[in-house]
Formats: structure tokens, sequence, C-alpha cells
């Protein structure tokens, strides 16, 4: 495109693009600017309230004194990373079960998985809690990852990214020895990180940010996932009138994905483009 | 089998034998995936659709087999209809505003010279957010008597509105905030779709005079992205119908049940008040949305390849 094209397209589409922008950025930015504000000034018709480093310390160290973030992100942490391990090694070998094994009951399977991708997580909720609760098992880790980990997009995503495999490599690797999960893992695998950086980035930010599982089966604060536990910050008597601290706890909790992915957004938006080019 | 084997000699009998291991590989490889699709998905849905039929109530000894009564509740009771109804108006401006922003946002972010990258990111923003913090940021900015847009309505000459407090702007406003979290996720979706587009399918639309601008959007971009905005519509219409944090974090529901949707309902139907015949009802009829939209999508995209 020549300058002359890109000057006259500047105009009336880019300025409300930059508008569209501001106002996605504008919870973020308000977000952080009312964690460094003095509780007393954020709500003075000021339009914008008086900032100042020390009153951000004063806001971050009562967040973090009323409501234990810290055991809710290391919750959230421990969860995210059982849930996405045990969906890669029951979804993983079962793709590569689906997109180069031929046995009895394949099809059958593969259409159990398809229509599995249709159900919502909502449905098969409400006997899960019933069972749960019936078995004493509220309030534990178990009830938080458990519902989670056989993801049907998972095994699809990876059995359509196996199947373009060539299968003269898995021959070979057969006589060479190889087992069969062992190519799974050493060949399939590797040769689909694009797939599983794509998964492993939505399924991080889908079960960081759950609040309605954590919410059915979670009562007891020490066992609360972030979203959980700034609900119930937010629900609780301490962050009454306290808007400063209530925000410095979401910059808190929302900062660790936000930084990290923005980082690797680049390869999600490559892994997102093979698994739709497939 | 073993006689065949050994009738068709030794070089079938490796054959059958690799056949066999293959499959008994097949079987132990797809096992755990499968037997937990059973009892994780299959057995608590159909398990569903059994309770939906019952008065079941969590806690109690035993129940009734009720008929539909469960679902004429549904289309009956007050608190349900509205929530139904809620559902409908919050899906008809969800979808068509952030699929249809999205697709010029990701077309025009394209089209950007060096703040493209910068804009990706401003839009990726919202997918990785948590959105019970980012609901309370919104809430703070839209505070009814001193929050930052309120401030700005009266800096220009307008009067206050009560966004999440006034049963007639409530439900819009959960709309808006529902729209700023879609809108990012499409467009994520829309730039990977577009990044697809051979481009020697453009030079071939620009020497066809498809060289920029909307005709060349109508000739060739719009055409190659079908089939992803039939993807994000129905990724659209099935995340807002599941709409559940901003009602269960902002409003629970009111102002006097302005916010009262599909997914909170059934939330508080069988986790509040533990009458779990009906919530399961209204999961089903969760259910039968998800996996229409789903057929339909299918569908379309069988009828596209036959006529592409």
């Amino acid at each position: 495109m020549s300058d002359a094209a890109r000057i006259r397209r500047f105009g009336i589409g880019d300025a409300m693009l930059a508008l569209t922008a501001l106002v996605t950025v504008l919870p973020f930015v308000w977000m952080i600017a009312i964690s460094f504000a003095p509780p007393a000034e954020v709500y003075t018709g000021r339009l914008i309230p008086p900032l100042s480093l020390a009153a951000g310390w004063d806001n971050y160290t009562r967040a973090v004194e009323q409501a234990p973030l810290l055991l809710y992100m290391a919750n959230g942490a421990i969860v995210c990373a059982a849930i996405l391990v045990l969906q890669v090694l029951i979804a993983a070998p079962a793709g590569y079960a689906l997109a180069k094994l031929r046995f009895g009951g394949r099809p059958v399977l593969f259409g159990a998985v398809v229509l599995a991708l249709m159900i919502p997580m909502q449905v098969p909720a409400i006997p899960l809690y019933v069972a749960i609760a019936y078995a004493g098992m509220l309030n534990t880790y178990a009830a938080l990852i458990g519902p989670f980990i056989v993801s049907p997009i998972a095994i699809f995503l990876f059995r359509q990214f196996f199947l373009s495999y060539p299968d003269e490599v898995i021959d070979a690797a057969r006589l060479d020895g190889f087992g069969e999960l062992s190519i799974v893992w050493r060949l399939m695998i590797p040769a689909a990180w694009p797939a599983v950086g794509a998964f492993a980035t939505l399924s991080i930010i889908a079960h960081w940010n759950d609040l309605y599982w954590p919410l059915v089966v979670i009562t007891r604060s020490e066992m609360m996932t972030p979203p959980a536990g700034l609900a119930s910050f937010r629900a609780s008597g301490d962050s009454t009138g306290d808007t400063s601290a209530l925000m410095a706890a979401g910059v808190i909790i929302t900062a660790p994905l936000v930084i990290a992915f923005v980082f690797v957004q680049r390869h999600l938006l490559r892994g997102l483009t093979m698994v739709a080019a497939k | 089998m073993a006689l065949a084997g050994a009738a068709a000699g030794p070089l079938s009998q490796g054959a059958t034998r690799a056949h066999l291991m293959q499959a008994r590989a097949g079987h132990l490889l797809a096992a755990p995936a499968a037997g937990l699709l059973l009892v994780m998905l299959f057995l608590p849905s159909a398990l569903v659709l059994t309770l939906s039929l019952t008065d079941y109530a969590f806690g109690m000894p035993g129940f009734n087999f009720i008929g539909l009564d469960n679902y004429r509740d549904m289309l009956t009771d007050a608190r349900f209809r509205t929530s139904i109804a809620n559902t409908a108006v919050y899906l008809a401006i969800v979808t068509p505003v952030s699929v249809l922003l999205a697709l010029w946002l990701a077309i025009v972010i394209d089209a950007q010279g060096w703040l493209r990258g910068v804009y990706q990111t401003v839009f990726f923003l919202p997918v990785t957010a948590t959105l019970v913090a980012m609901a309370t940021a919104w809430e703070v900015l839209l505070h009814p008597t001193f929050g930052l847009v309120n401030n700005l309505l009266v800096l220009a000459g307008g009067d206050k509105v009560r966004f999440l407090s006034d049963p007639d702007t409530a439900l819009y406003t959960l709309a808006f905030i529902g729209i700023w979290k879609q809108v990012g996720y499409n467009v994520l979706l829309f730039t990977a779709g577009l990044s697809t587009i051979p481009k020697d399918l453009l030079e071939a639309g620009s020497i066809d005079g498809a060289d920029r601008g909307w005709s060349r959007f109508f000739l060739v971009t719009l055409p190659m992205l079908g089939p992803v905005t039939v993807f994000v519509v129905v990724i659209t219409l099935i995340r807002a119908f599941s709409e559940f944090e901003t009602v269960a974090v902002l409003t629970r529901g009111g102002p006097v049940g302005s916010t009262q949707m599909v997914l909170f309902t059934l939330y508080e139907e069988a986790f509040r008040y533990f009458k779990v015949g009906m919530a399961a009802a209204l999961a089903v009829s969760f259910l039968v949305f998800v996996a229409t939209v789903s057929i339909l999508h299918a569908r379309f995209l069988d009828r596209r390849v036959h006529y592409v």
C-alpha cells in the first residue's frame, strides 16, 4: 500500500479504532489507578482522584492482610497445573489412538468426543456436585480438579493434529522398538507443540478465571481460587467502603496471567491459526 | 482366527499379529479418556435428563417422578420466564455487536502499520483477565454518583445514570460488559482466520480490481472469513448464554429481577435452594440450546463444503 493510500485512509476509521481501544483498556487503567488512591478520595466527584505511591503501598498491604490473596493464587496455580497436566496425559494418547490406530469402537469413541464437545460443564455439574457432596469431598482439590481432567476439546485437537503426522515415521519408530506410548510422548507431542501451547493457554485462562465451579464446591476460604476469593472479599465487610484495597486485590490476581499471556500472545495466535487451518 | 492365520502363511500371520497389537494398544490408550468421558460427562448428563422429571431436592430422602412439571414451571413461573426473557435480550445485544465489532476491528487492525501489535495486545487483554476483577473495576467506573463515567456525563452536560442499580439500565450495562469481554476473544479468532487467507488470493483480487477497501472486503476477505464468522457467532451465542460471573458478582439478578439470567437462576436453584429437579430442567434447556446451535453450525459448514 502506498503512503498516499495510507494517509487517505487515516480518518474516522482510525479514530474509532483508537476510541474502542481506549474503552477496552479503561477498566485496567482505572483498576490500577484506584489501587493507588486513598480510599476516602475515590468517590468525591473529582474526575481523577489524587494518586500516590504511599497510598498504593497502604492499599496493597491492606488487600493482602484482609484477604489471603497469595493463598488463593497458590490454589489457583495448583488447580490449573493439575488440570492441564492431567488433560494432556489423558487426551494425547486418546487423540493418537483415534488418529493413528485401528481398533474396534474407534468410530463410536470419536462420535462420543464430538457429542461431548456440545455438553456445557454446567449440565453434568449438578449430579457431580451431589456425588461429591455425598462422598464428603467438598472443599478439596480433587473436587476442583476432577470434573475437568477429561477434555473433549483436547482429544479432538490432538486427533486433528496427529492425523497429518506421516505414518512412515511411526512405522520406522515401531521397528526401532518404540512402544505406542513413547511414540505419543516422544514423536507426536513434540510435533504438535503449537496445538499443545494453544490448548494450554486456553485451559489455564479458563480455569484460573472460572468462578462457577469453585463457587459450587468450595465454601472454606483456604481452598478458594482467585476469582472465588475475590468475590468473597468483595462481599465481605472488610472491603466495604475500601474500594482501593478491592482494586489492589484485583490487580494482584489479574496481573500474573495478563502479563504472562501478553508475552505468549503471538505464539497463541500462531497455534490458533494452525488449529484453524486443520 | 489362529487357524486362518496359520493357513495363510508366516507373512500375513505377522500382519495379523501387528493388527491385533495395534487394536490392543488403541484400546489401552483410549481407555482412560473413554472411561472418564462416560463417568464425568455422559452418565451425569443422562442423570440430569432423568432428574429434570423429578421433584428431587438435595438432602431429601427420596423423590417423585412428576413428568414435565419442571418444564411447565419454567414457562409459567414469573422468575423463570423473566430469566429466559432477559437472557434472550442479552443474547440479542451481545452476539451481533461483539461479532460485527470484532470483525471490523480485526480487519482494521490487520491493516495497521507499527500499531498493529499494540492493538492486538490491547484487545487480547480482556481475554486473559479475571472477569470477577474486571467486573468490579467496571462497577467502580460506573458508580451511580461519583464514578468516572457519571462524572464525565455531568461534565458533558448530561444527567447521571444509575447503570447497575436502575432496573431499566442494569441488563444493558451487563450486556455492555459482556461485549467488552467477548470482543477481545472474537478479535483473536478473526485475526487467526485472517492470517489463513493466502496472500496470493489478495493479490489476485487486486488484479480483478478488488484492490482495497470495501470491494476487497466483500470480494475476497468476507467469503474467506465465512466459516470463521459462523464459528465466532456460535461461540458467542454459547458464551453469552452461559453468562454467569457479571450477574453473580455485580447484580445477583437484581434490581427487581432485571438481570436474572438462565445460568444464574440455574445456579441459585441447584446450589442455594437445592431444588435439583428444577435446576436439572434448566440445565437440559441450556443443553438443548447449545446442541441446537452446534448442530446448525455443523450443517451449515457441510453445505458450504459442497458449494465451494
